[in-house]
């Protein structure tokens, strides 16, 4: 069954710890003593700061994830971005409306499980009104008719906020980007649970398997306005992972 | 006697309300500062129905550059293009402080121009991070000449790369803000080069003198809730804030819409008002400063014997960077770096070059350099704005309202950009 996506998964946790201990934050310092900048931090901060600008994230392992966000960066401009312009070139607009439809119907399975491990009624009703009507007169979701009924999107990571569960430190995936340790796990949740309902679903070969994901994989990346390193900030590593931290939090809070 | 006063006084008002009847100003806001942050409501926007066929692209301009690990993706300068199918004359645009080559502003600019017929070329300003590492020849900006000499090197670049594309009958060139005082020292620069001969320039709510304008900007964060002292809890509300409109944005980059967005989230009360636009501007200052110091070395904030590598966190660096201002750039970075460089320099002078004044003649007699500029812009000190009718005369137009870049993308505004330029090719086809 998942075997493959396990057996993927165990080879990438050991190629991460490979990495991180060979991933240093630390910059390299030339001579026995550092020179004193004009500017430096005990002048400006002050001695003993303890209320800095920013809140401070849990980021054991920058190191490993400056490493990933850089494989991230030429992953996105030699593969993944040349294939979603490809993918645009040869798609006319309402095919790839309909696919995207299409995909955000099977998302809202996962919406809809999470809905429920969480108790929220709301969310649960909406969500299955939304997968009923659309994946019969929608035609299996690629016509979203059900436009009008809100629509929101509920992971496992975020089932796990929801009952208490922390972050964890933050974490750079290979390809997906900016997570944590409890939000990794839960990708892997959701993951996992969509594999296992598509093969109780389908009788699909496992060509036909990896095509769908990666036309996923594409019109994913497709519907996400982010360009590495165009934020014009030195500092884009840390503002990512602040934006990214503060609406996972919103998230769960909604 | 106080009372015929009096009726003078309405009468004069009544003459000064009749010549700017003449010219009805429709901009909406008042206040420059509401102005500045706000911009131009959608609906007062001018519209263009047309795709720009828009190129991105990047070039090396220095081969034997070496760019320091920490800043590797910035190695060659970004820029972008759009092409007319037949033979038409070349805008170049020049953003402003912190203005990147796609930013807001500029791609409003470029789609009129293009709209009009013209090819367009987006340049980024000389004071973000891609241009001090990848075009910058001292990687130390804002300086008047050299950053005009860094700028005119990357136009002819282009221009090269274009004229293997496409015929260009024509060379037109603007900036706003920075960008605008960009543009007078590149136009300066080509009196003696002769490569573009400029047909027009027009310069958009540019500074006079930069340092005066640096001063009022830095000032503004004086304006926090609590005083300057208050900055780390300021900005860390303004950026939790900033967090929770971008889960709501479609885009993320610190263009111009950053303090919109901002605006619209928090409401601020007209005071809060100035310190946004000095955040804005301290981010640009920030980046600046840092970028600049690690290609350097310099020791501005960075020890000069410490090397950023790829994974290096920046750590301590960062938030003492995002405390200095583009004053404190100036005087323990800018000043120091050049007259290192030539030790006959003074500070004063250094002060009084980077200024519009000092090509002030060439600048009144140019008949082909243009300026659009506000009576309420807050990057002027009182009274500067008298300088542009004084020296540009029937060349400049002044508007009596729109703070800072604020009536930019206003529909008066963009058809008054355009007409400049397109009235020196009239009768010609474009």
């Amino acid at each position: 069954m998942t075997t493959p996506a396990l057996r993927s998964a165990l080879y990438l946790l050991l190629a991460s710890l490979l990495l991180m201990s060979g991933c240093s934050t630390a910059p390299k310092q030339q001579g026995d003593t550092v020179e004193e900048a004009f500017f430096t931090p005990e002048k400006i901060l002050g001695g003993g700061v303890t209320e800095y600008e920013d809140q401070e994230i849990y980021d054991p392992w920058q190191g490993f994830n400056r490493t990933m966000y850089r494989f991230n960066y030429y992953f996105d401009k030699y593969i993944f971005l040349p294939a979603v312009i490809g993918y645009f070139k040869i798609t006319p607009d309402p095919v790839e409306k309909g696919i995207h439809n299409f995909f955000r119907n099977i998302q809202d399975l996962t919406t809809l499980y999470n809905s429920i491990l969480q108790l929220n009624v709301e969310k649960t009703m909406n969500t299955t009104t939304r997968l009923l009507v659309n994946s019969t007169i929608g035609l299996l979701g690629f016509l979203d008719i059900a436009n009008d009924v809100p629509r929101s999107d509920e992971d496992f990571g975020q089932t796990l906020g929801y009952w208490g569960v922390g972050t964890g430190p933050y974490l750079v995936l290979p390809v997906l980007g900016p997570s944590s340790v409890r939000d990794g796990i839960g990708q892997g949740v959701d993951w996992l649970a969509y594999n296992e309902m598509r093969r109780r679903a389908t009788d699909m070969e496992a060509w036909q398997e990896t095509g769908m994901d990666l036309l996923r994989a594409i019109d994913l990346r497709a519907h996400v306005k982010f360009l590495y390193y165009e934020t014009n900030s030195p500092f884009e590593y840390e503002l990512v992972r602040m934006l990214w931290t503060t609406k996972r939090e919103l998230d769960i809070e909604r | 006697m106080i009372r015929s006063l009096g009726l003078l006084l309405i009468a004069c008002s009544w003459v000064v309300t009749g010549w700017a009847a003449t010219e009805p100003y429709g901009y909406p806001f008042d206040d420059p500062f509401v102005a500045t942050v706000v911009g131009t409501p959608d609906e007062d926007k001018a519209k263009f129905d047309i795709h720009v066929p828009t190129k991105r692209d990047s070039l090396t301009v220095f081969k034997d550059r070496e760019v320091p690990d920490f800043l590797f993706y910035e190695a060659k300068l970004r820029y972008s293009y759009a092409l007319q199918k037949k033979a038409a004359p070349l805008v170049f645009l020049i953003a402003g402080t912190g203005g990147a080559y796609n930013g807001g502003h500029i791609s409003a600019q470029a789609k009129a121009f293009y709209h009009a017929g013209f090819h367009v070329v987006s340049l980024s300003s000389p004071t973000i991070p891609n241009f001090v590492v990848a075009a910058s020849k001292t990687s130390v900006t804002g300086h008047a000449v050299h950053d005009a000499e860094d700028l005119y090197r990357v136009m002819e670049l282009i221009n090269t790369k274009l004229l293997k594309k496409t015929k260009i009958t024509d060379y037109f060139l603007t900036g706003y803000s920075l960008g605008g005082f960009n543009a007078a020292f590149v136009s300066w620069l080509d009196e003696q080069r002769k490569v573009f001969n400029f047909r027009k320039v027009l310069l958009i709510n540019p500074p006079v003198s930069l340092y005066s304008s640096i001063s009022l900007l830095d000032r503004m964060l004086e304006n926090i809730p609590g005083g300057v002292d208050n900055f780390p809890t300021y900005y860390s509300n303004i950026v939790s804030a900033f967090g929770k409109l971008y889960v709501r944005a479609e885009r993320l980059d610190f263009s111009e819409d950053f303090l919109y967005r901002v605006y619209e989230a928090l409401q601020p009360k007209n005071e809060e008002l100035a310190a946004l636009i000095g955040l804005s501007f301290r981010f640009s200052s920030a980046h600046l400063a840092f970028a600049s110091d690690v290609m350097t070395d310099y020791g501005y904030v960075k020890p000069k014997n410490v090397r950023f590598t790829r994974n290096t966190d920046p750590g301590d660096y960062r938030r003492v960077v995002f405390r200095l201002g583009f004053t404190d750039y100036f005087h323990d970075y800018f000043y120091p770096y050049y007259k290192s460089l030539d030790p006959a320099l003074d500070r004063h002078e250094v002060v009084e070059a980077m200024s519009l004044k000092r090509i002030e003649d060439y600048l009144h007699n140019a008949d082909n350099i243009y300026v659009m500029h506000n009576h309420n812009d807050l990057i002027l000190e009182a009274g500067e704005i008298d300088f542009f009718p004084r020296v540009f005369g029937e060349r400049a137009k002044i508007y009596p309202t729109g703070g800072h870049l604020g009536n930019m993308e206003y529909k008066d505004n963009v058809a008054h950009m355009v007409d400049v330029f397109k009235s020196a090719v009239s009768g010609q086809e474009l």
